[in-house]
């Protein structure tokens, strides 16, 4: 290994990737686009309450008027009492392509008063199972602390709520590590099918084997450049994520191990499959089959503790699902023994990719 | 002088065909050496095997005394390389290319230089993926000038490049030889293998059919002189009686085969003597594209089947 070679090498390989606009434009300028688009569609998801249109038949009485306030108070119900004159509830909601109502029986209050059962009438969609959840458990909290008062009872339990890692997570703040593994998988994987395929296609290796560049410095110099385009993409999107969405992410020791690890095996991964490819069309179809199943189902997009459990199952045997993992736990968790045991699997795999590599990989031909 | 590359019996497969069938030839220092074969001749592959980029199937091959499948990596910094239909990194240009080389192989970079030596200085700082097919092929040529080695292999370094570049490019060959170093080219133009080469081989269908100097090959494989006499067809016969040569008649001229070199001056005297008329006298001999083309053309076999003969010379 020859630091000179390594560096001139470097710095050539550098060039041509900065000039090619397309090679950039993905390693950079897609994810951050994927930050706005998905924090944008989902930036408020967790937080946003599911509305309830409300047919209140019992004429704003004070019951139930102050029922409804019970119901917007809980946070996860936002209460919309429709106009008089809308007619019935169900025709409503299926007009407006609505999902939640509650008709508030006339009499309402006069049965409270008297203490005798009263029904209120919910409507919910089967198709919107989370928002129905929803708004029946607000509705059982909501009702159960009427009856207690009813009853002239009074509170025994309670519960003050913190999120996990006692502080609010939001989708973005698990969009931002997900796109950081997006692109580590992604610029390595697509660049070096590419290179190994086309440049055995163009002679290109034939032409670098005719000098004194060994393999083994070419590989050394491809891969700081593509550690280097992770840690920078990775810069990039954490303060986007802060400075566009208030993400709750920030940099931290722990995702630099994941940001070496993770190219060195994907930069491997793409050179496999580039080498056991006779022209540069099969290298990309095999590209996309290795890179497309692991780009959904690692978690880059969504938590993988949101998959059903058989696509949790593929989830966990595919190497990115431990990159996002680990800097799950890095940047949001803080959780250093999760990510050394995630690192431990990233680095594990990329050692023994980067040795299949190196051996099916050759620059001269039979 | 001393061999700078020693082949013998060479034999290259590719599964079931035989690119390269037992091929013998010793290249000296100094020497600028043309292979010359139409498509698919093998001329590439052996140039391969030369440079250490492919192995041999069987066969001995020596490059600067060295095995070069075994010790590629110590002879790449006394061998220089165009190979056929050169290709670069596209973002780069010739002088970023010519620097990134210097210092892979660790030499001080002369980039303008070089560039100026190939006529390419016009184009420094141009794309690769923005040069042209024979600026392209330039660049190739400055690469390998690069580490200023012994031995230089060409493949086919003007194939497709217009006569200026072509020329250009000869301009540096010669400067080689010159300067005492030993050039192995291959190519299908003859006129190229002509006024380059000190010596040729002719391959074609992995052997090796004909070596020696253009001169030497067109003297062993070409027809022998002929004298052509525009004039009264009548003459042939009784020409032929009187000096005991092949007389043939073609297209209203008579060809007279030339054995000696008393036997042009004898047939003039003897038509001017006769009384026949005629118009115009020439010579006329093969030249080394005749040669070749009756060689590999496989219209004649005779020739084929005298090659091993040539080859042992």
């Amino acid at each position: 290994m020859n630091g000179r070679r390594v560096r001139s090498y470097f710095i050539a390989f550098a060039k041509g990737y900065i000039r090619n606009p397309i090679g950039l434009f993905f390693t950079l300028v897609f994810p951050i686009i994927l930050i706005l688009i998905f924090g944008a569609v989902f930036a408020n998801t967790g937080s946003s309450a599911v509305t309830l249109y409300v047919e209140n038949l019992d004429h704003n009485s004070p019951a139930s008027v102050a029922f409804l306030g019970a119901l917007n108070g809980t946070g996860a119900i936002q209460v919309h009492v429709i106009p008089p004159d809308s007619g019935n509830l169900s025709a409503y909601l299926a007009r407006n392509s609505e999902t939640a109502g509650l008709v508030i029986p006339a009499g309402f209050q006069a049965a409270l008063v008297s203490k005798t059962l009263v029904k209120v009438i919910v409507f919910t969609n089967p198709a919107a199972a989370s928002q129905t959840g929803i708004v029946i458990g607000a509705l059982n909290g909501v009702e159960s602390a009427f009856d207690l008062k009813a009853a002239g009872g009074s509170v025994v339990i309670s519960s003050s709520y913190l999120n996990v890692g006692s502080q609010i997570f939001t989708y973005i703040d698990y969009l931002i590590p997900g796109l950081i593994g997006f692109s580590i998988l992604t610029s390595p994987m697509f660049s070096m099918v590419n290179i190994s395929s086309t440049w055995k296609r163009d002679k290109l290796f034939r032409q670098l084997s005719l000098t004194p560049l060994t393999r083994s410095e070419w590989l050394t110099a491809a891969m700081i450049w593509y550690i280097l385009l992770a840690i920078i993409a990775a810069f990039v999107m954490i303060l986007v994520g802060r400075s566009v969405f208030g993400a709750h992410v920030s940099v931290v020791p722990w995702m630099f191990p994941f940001l070496i690890a993770g190219p060195v095996l994907f930069v491997s991964v793409g050179l496999i499959a580039g080498s056991v490819s006779k022209t540069p069309e099969t290298a990309a179809v095999i590209g996309n089959v290795i890179l497309f199943p692991m780009m959904f189902l690692s978690g880059t997009f969504f938590p993988v503790s949101s998959f059903p459990p058989y696509l949790q199952t593929v989830a966990h045997v595919l190497p990115l699902y431990y990159v996002i993992d680990g800097l799950n736990d890095g940047i949001l968790f803080s959780n250093g023994a999760g990510a050394l045991r995630d690192l431990i699997i990233v680095a594990g795999v990329a050692i023994v990719l980067f040795v299949a590599a190196v051996s099916v990989f050759s620059w001269r031909e039979d | 002088m001393t061999a700078a590359v020693e082949v013998e019996k060479l034999i290259k497969n590719y599964g079931a065909v035989r690119a390269v069938d037992g091929i013998d030839f010793t290249i000296q220092t100094g020497e600028v050496f043309a292979f010359l074969g139409p498509n698919g001749a093998g001329k590439t592959t052996t140039v391969e095997i030369l440079e250490g980029i492919r192995p041999t199937t069987s066969g001995q091959v020596l490059v600067l005394g060295k095995d070069p499948w075994k010790h590629g990596r110590e002879l790449q910094q006394r061998i220089g390389v165009i190979p056929q239909d050169f290709h670069f990194f596209p973002k780069l240009n010739p002088r970023e290319a010519i620097d990134l080389y210097s210092n892979l192989f660790g030499v001080p970079s002369h980039a303008s230089e070089l560039l100026e030596r190939v006529e390419l200085s016009d184009k420094a700082d141009a794309l690769f993926e923005n040069l042209s097919g024979g600026q392209k092929q330039k660049l190739g040529l400055a690469l390998a000038l690069v580490n200023d080695p012994q031995l230089y292999f060409l493949d086919e370094p003007t194939t497709g490049l217009d006569p200026m570049a072509r020329r250009a490019i000869w301009a540096v060959i010669r400067g080689l030889k010159a300067n005492g170093r030993t050039v192995f080219l291959t190519t299908h133009y003859l006129e190229e293998a002509q006024v380059l080469a000190d010596r040729i081989a002719i391959i074609h269908l992995g052997h090796i059919i004909a070596t020696g100097t253009p001169s030497d090959i067109i003297r062993r494989f070409g027809r022998p002189e002929r004298l052509r006499i525009i004039g009264d067809p009548a003459l042939a016969d009784p020409l032929r009686r009187q000096v005991g040569l092949p007389v043939d008649v073609q297209d209203g001229a008579i060809s007279v085969e030339l054995h000696a070199k008393g036997d042009a001056l004898r047939i003039l005297s003897w038509v001017e003597s006769s009384g026949y008329s005629y118009s115009s006298f020439s010579t006329a001999q093969d030249t080394l594209e005749d040669v070749f083309i009756r060689l590999v053309g496989g219209t004649d076999h005779a020739a084929l089947d005298l090659a091993p003969e040539g080859d042992a010379a």
